[in-house]
């Protein structure tokens, strides 16, 4: 499985949700899809793209939030995943594309490479929903089902190290942050 | 009896309720205890205990853009812990911090392994370039929050309030 597949299976149902991604080749592809004033992309602070979308979830519980994380950003905040399930937001959708590298700096294995379990991380973290995904209509479904179930979720989606040929793109990153704040700021 | 000063707890908690914090995040430590207590029996604030510091500094994130107003609790080895996120999340999207910091290893510092992280706060603060004030009397503290929060508001930065131990620790 492609991300790039992976987010345009999803694109649609990323309309009208409040959207957080990692930084790189997942911030990168979204935008190729088009980017919209619900989507922040986190182009830094690895590990604390999930953080960011507990604090929405928890403040807006009324927004459904989706974030959309990387096996090298999980690996650096994996106590985070222990606080995502502490709170267990319920509006709070955590897809994490696992391909099992640090693409952007040069495809170095990660130690989900070596055996590392994500998935069964965040459901041992006490997780409620947690699925390692590899196909493409798997991760249509898993998704889907992630929506409707109204409970935090963990969708580990094993996707292949392939990605864009360049990760800066046209949108500044305070432009960015100060619309996501002007789009939230409207009632959900 | 903790020597913890439940008064001056009292006056930093009622300061930020005056502030409209509605959401603190925080990871205890033994000077943090009482504020730690009173967020968590308090119906109107979210707390949200952390494994690690850092993560409070993408949780308040998302609270700002999400419109609500948030506190960060930890001991300055848990700012030191949080630096990489506060230079490459809130500092790099212009996002205001209310970080309050629990002055650990300063003078009067009876525990050993405090000591390193005392001599380094002050610096590192001043090198991040984050404006900080420490609060060593109740008497400061109300004023002093409150024009700390309308410094992070109006610049759109970090800011820190250094808790001192003749503030928090009542045999000091």
């Amino acid at each position: 499985m492609k991300r790039i597949d992976a987010l345009s299976a999803i694109y649609p149902a990323l309309q009208d949700r409040v959207v957080v991604t990692i930084m790189g080749a997942v911030a990168a592809e979204l935008q190729s899809l088009g980017h919209r004033p619900n989507f922040f992309y986190l182009q830094h602070a690895m590990g604390l793209a999930s953080s960011m979308g507990l604090g929405i979830a928890l403040t807006r519980p009324e927004r459904r939030v989706v974030v959309l994380d990387g096996d090298g950003s999980v690996l650096m905040n994996l106590g985070g995943l222990t606080t995502l399930a502490r709170y267990r937001p319920r509006n709070l959708l955590h897809v994490v594309f696992d391909n099992e590298s640090l693409l952007s700096v040069g495809g170095f294995p990660t130690a989900t490479s070596t055996g590392s379990d994500l998935a069964e991380i965040a459901r041992a973290a006490g997780v409620p929903r947690t699925a390692t995904i590899r196909t493409l209509e798997e991760f249509s479904r898993a998704f889907d089902e992630g929506v409707r179930a109204g409970d935090l979720t963990t969708i580990v989606a094993k996707v292949e190290a392939t990605g864009p040929s360049t990760y800066v793109t046209g949108l500044s990153l305070l432009e960015n942050r100060f619309s996501f704040q002007r789009w939230l700021a409207q009632p959900g | 009896m903790s020597p913890v000063s439940t008064a001056s707890s009292a006056a930093i908690y009622d300061a930020l309720k005056a502030c409209d914090i509605r959401l603190i995040s925080a990871l205890p430590e033994t000077w943090l205890v009482h504020l730690v207590r009173m967020a968590e029996d308090d119906p109107d604030m979210t707390l949200v205990r952390l494994a690690k510091e850092e993560e409070g500094v993408g949780i308040s994130a998302g609270a700002h853009l999400a419109g609500v107003k948030s506190a960060m609790l930890m001991q300055n080895h848990g700012f030191l812990a949080a630096i990489n996120g506060i230079v490459s999340c809130a500092q790099l999207y212009r996002i205001p911090l209310l970080m309050l910091i629990s002055y650990r290893g300063d003078f009067g510092e009876r525990d050993p392994w405090q000591t390193e992280g005392g001599a380094v706060t002050e610096d590192l603060l001043r090198a991040l370039r984050i404006p900080y004030a420490s609060l060593d009397r109740a008497d400061q503290v109300a004023h002093r929050i409150r024009k700390a929060q309308t410094l992070a508001l109006s610049a759109n930065k970090p800011v820190a309030l250094l808790l001192c131990r003749d503030l928090m620790w009542e045999d000091a």
